[in-house]
C-alpha cells in the first residue's frame, strides 16, 4: 500500500517547513502591500487599448496573444512540441481503456459533436469576444479525451505520421507568415494592417489543430502504437493484454 | 455602501472556499480524492476569475487547466491506486481496465 | 479593505500552501497537484493586479497567464510521463 496512502513526515521537520513557509508569505505579502501602495497604477492598459485599431482584432487579450507578442505565441506552441516529443519519447501508450457501454456511447456521440461545434465558435469569436485558440483547442482535446475515454486506444487522432504533421502545422504555418512579413520588408509577425484579421485567423485556425494534437496526445501519454492504423476499438482491446504480459 | 459592503462578503466568500478547497486538495492522502479536489478547485478558481474581469483566462483555466489537466492527474491516480492494489493482492493480477 | 489586495493575498496564500505541499508530501502525484497549485496562486497574483476597479482590465498579464497554463499542463504531462518510466513497469 506503498502508493496509495504514505508515511506521514517527522514532525518536527515539518513544524520547521510551516513556520518558514508562514514567515515566507508574511514577507511576500509585505512586500508586495508596501509596492502596491506606492505603484504607478495602469500598466499596459492604455498602450494595448490605443494600439487596438491597428492589431486586425477588438478583443485586447488575442490582440497580445497573436500581434503585439505573437512571437512569444509562436515559442509557447513549441514549448508544447517539446512536451509532446519528451512523452513519445518515453515509450509507447498505454493499451487504454475497455470499449464504453451504450450510456457513454450514446452521451459520446451527442457531446463530441457540440465540443467540435463549440470549439469552432470560440475560434472564430476570439477575434472581438472571449475565446480564441486556446479555448479552442482544448475543447477539441477534450473531445479526444472522451473519445479515449469510450475506449478509442489513439482518442480519435489520425496515424502517427498526420499526428506529426499535426502537431508542426501551426508552429510551421506561424512561421511561414513570420517569414513572408520579412520577405515583405516589414518586422517578424509585423502584419499590414488590411491583412493583420484574416492572417491572425489563419494562424489561429491552425495553431488551434496543434493544441487539440498536442493537448490529446499528451493525454494518450506515449507514442502511438505503430501497426494496427485499421484495427477497430474491440480488436485493440483484445490484443491489449498481450502488450502487458 | 450596501452595495459594496455586500460584495466585500461576497468577494470574501469566493477566496475562503477558493482557499478551502485548495487546503482540502493538498492534504488529502488519496491521490484520486485529491485529483478530484484539484478539479474542483479549478473551476472554482475559473468562476474567480471571471470575477476579477478576465473571462479569456477563466475560459482556458476551466477547459485546460482543470478539465485536461484533472484529467491527467485523475488517470495517474487511477494508474497509482491499480498498481498499489497489484502489489497488496499480488497473486491476482490488477484490475486494468475498470468500466468507464 | 481594497478588494484588489484582499485577492493577490489569496494568491500568496495558494503559493505558499503548495509549497508546503510539495515539502512535505513523497507521492510524485501530490508533489505534481502542489506544483499546479502554486501555478495557479502565480496566475492568481497577475490576475488580481491586472484589475482595475472600473477600467478595462490590463490584457498584458492574461495573456501572459493563458500561455501559462498550457505551459503548465504540458509540463505536468510530461512529468507524469517521466513518473511512470521511472517506476519502470511500462504502463503502470
Amino acid at each position: 500500500m506503498r502508493n496509495s496512502l504514505e508515511p506521514k513526515p517527522q514532525r518536527s521537520a515539518a513544524l520547521l517547513v510551516v513556520v518558514l513557509l508562514i514567515l515566507l508569505a508574511g514577507l511576500l505579502q509585505w512586500v508586495y502591500f508596501t509596492h502596491a501602495a506606492t505603484a504607478p497604477g495602469a500598466g499596459l492598459t492604455a498602450l494595448a487599448q490605443a494600439e487596438l485599431p491597428r492589431s486586425g482584432v477588438t478583443n485586447p487579450v488575442t490582440a497580445v496573444l497573436l500581434n503585439y507578442r505573437a512571437l512569444d505565441t509562436l515559442l509557447e506552441l513549441s514549448v508544447l512540441l517539446t512536451a509532446m516529443l519528451g512523452i513519445w519519447s518515453l515509450g509507447p501508450a498505454t493499451p487504454g481503456y475497455q470499449q464504453a457501454g451504450a450510456v457513454f456511447a450514446g452521451l459520446a456521440a451527442w457531446v463530441v459533436p457540440l465540443l467540435i461545434l463549440s470549439g469552432g465558435y470560440l475560434l472564430w469569436i476570439g477575434a472581438k469576444a472571449p475565446g480564441g485558440a486556446f479555448q479552442a483547442g482544448a475543447l477539441l482535446a477534450a473531445a479526444g479525451v472522451i473519445q479515449r475515454l469510450g475506449g478509442d486506444p489513439r482518442a480519435s487522432l489520425p496515424n502517427e505520421s498526420a499526428q506529426r504533421w499535426l502537431a508542426i502545422a501551426g508552429i510551421g504555418i506561424f512561421a511561414l507568415v513570420g517569414l513572408a512579413t520579412l520577405v515583405a520588408g516589414r518586422g517578424f509577425l509585423d502584419y499590414p494592417l488590411a491583412w493583420a484579421g484574416w492572417l491572425i485567423l489563419l494562424i489561429e485556425t491552425f495553431a488551434t489543430l496543434t493544441i487539440a494534437t498536442l493537448l490529446t496526445a499528451a493525454y494518450v501519454g506515449g507514442q502511438p502504437p505503430p501497426s494496427q492504423t485499421t484495427a477497430t476499438p474491440g480488436m485493440h482491446r483484445m490484443q491489449a493484454p498481450d502488450r502487458k504480459a | 455602501m450596501t452595495a459594496t459592503l455586500a460584495l466585500l462578503i461576497f468577494d470574501v466568500l469566493m477566496l475562503l472556499t477558493l482557499l478551502g478547497l485548495a487546503v482540502a486538495t493538498l492534504s488529502s492522502r488519496d491521490p484520486r480524492r485529491a485529483a478530484i479536489l484539484f478539479i474542483a478547485f479549478g473551476l472554482w478558481l475559473s468562476l474567480v476569475w471571471a470575477r476579477l474581469g478576465a473571462p479569456d483566462v477563466a475560459l482556458a483555466e476551466a477547459a485546460i487547466g482543470a478539465g485536461l489537466g484533472g484529467a491527467l492527474i485523475l488517470s495517474a491516480a487511477r494508474r497509482a491506486r491499480a498498481s498499489s492494489q497489484a502489489k497488496a493482492r499480488a497473486p491476482t493480477p490488477p484490475e486494468r481496465t475498470p468500466p468507464v | 479593505m481594497d478588494a484588489e489586495l484582499l485577492y493577490a493575498s489569496a494568491g500568496f496564500i495558494l503559493f505558499v500552501l503548495g509549497i508546503w505541499s510539495l515539502l512535505l508530501h513523497r507521492l510524485l502525484i501530490r508533489k505534481l497537484i502542489a506544483l499546479n497549485i502554486m501555478g495557479s496562486g502565480v496566475f492568481h497574483l497577475l490576475i488580481a493586479t491586472a484589475e482595475h476597479h472600473g477600467e478595462p482590465a490590463d490584457p498584458v498579464p492574461h495573456a501572459l497567464v493563458l500561455t501559462g497554463i498550457v505551459v503548465a499542463v504540458s509540463a505536468t504531462a510530461l512529468a507524469l510521463s517521466f513518473g511512470r518510466a521511472l517506476r519502470g513497469d511500462g504502463d503502470d
